[in-house]
């Protein structure tokens, strides 16, 4: 088994609110974040596949099939986007990091045929990064 | 679902490799360079790994702040810009960046109760690294 990983980056804005808390709670639960008119940052996605190596072509995966994958189904959807406004999974939860990282997952896992996802890694920033295994 | 959040802290601090069981010769045949009795320092990174279920009324597995809050109150506030030697646990211990993982790693353990804490990692210098999840078994 040998394993895969392809990096990709994206610019998204976003911010945390939850309608059920009181406009005090959500101050004091997502302080800053909870800034209605959102605010950005560069993400760095990390996307982590499984498989033997075929034999004929020496590959886990077609990396170019693995990159349009990714255009196509995250960084088309979320690149430059408000993430609460554009990307359908956020209008009922709230956008972190580790949603983030759990939509990735559930965009890319029906998609990917010849690998196996292993892991989503999402970086916020340089110094905050989630892992998601597809862990229920 | 679970997930797991890791937050990356940096802190300076000075030490000396320096064993009382060796003699001075094992010391520096051991120690090399660590060895020398004024110390030298490093910018040491500090990755901590907490995992949970992402709680879906905040998204989160933890509160950042949480955990930021008692990270510089239990690790930065007391290791940044310290000799390391003089500390208490390191008054038995020699402070290389495994016996240090095993204190930064069981002061979270014993402390932080908002998330559990998977493992954490320590960057000495940019070159090496050094895990630790308080277990045998191997680190993903």
């Amino acid at each position: 088994m040998v394993y895969l990983t392809r990096k990709a980056e994206f610019a998204a804005s976003h911010y945390y609110h939850n309608p059920a808390f009181s406009a005090e709670e959500n101050q004091r639960i997502f302080g800053k974040c909870n800034n209605p008119n959102g605010h950005g940052h560069n993400y760095t996605l990390e996307v982590t596949v499984k498989g033997e190596v075929d034999p004929r072509s020496g590959f886990v995966v077609d990396l170019k099939q693995l990159k349009e994958i990714l255009n196509r189904e995250v960084l088309d959807a979320m690149d430059h986007r408000f993430l609460n406004k554009e990307v359908p999974e956020f209008s009922t939860r709230i956008p972190t990091t580790e949603n983030l990282a759990i939509a990735i997952w559930q965009r890319l896992a029906p998609k990917l045929k010849a690998a196996q996802l292993h892991r989503v890694r999402v970086y916020e920033t340089p110094d905050l990064f989630v892992d998601f295994y597809g862990e229920a | 679902m679970k997930a797991y959040l890791t937050r990356r802290y940096m802190f300076s601090a000075s030490h000396r490799l320096h064993s009382d069981e060796m003699s001075p010769e094992e010391n520096v045949a051991t120690y090399g360079k660590c060895n020398n009795p004024y110390g030298h320092g490093h910018n040491y990174a500090l990755e901590v790994t907490v995992s949970g279920q992402v709680d879906q009324s905040t998204g989160m597995v933890c509160n950042l702040a949480d955990l930021d809050g008692f990270v510089h109150q239990h690790v930065v506030e007391r290791f940044h810009l310290r000799n390391l030697n003089t500390l208490s646990e390191f008054q038995q211990a020699v402070p290389t960046t495994e016996a240090l993982c095993q204190v930064l790693y069981d002061i979270l353990q014993r402390g932080f109760r908002a998330a559990h804490l998977e493992k954490i990692r320590i960057e000495e210098t940019m070159m090496n690294s050094f895990e630790y999840s308080g277990r045998e078994e191997r680190i993903r």
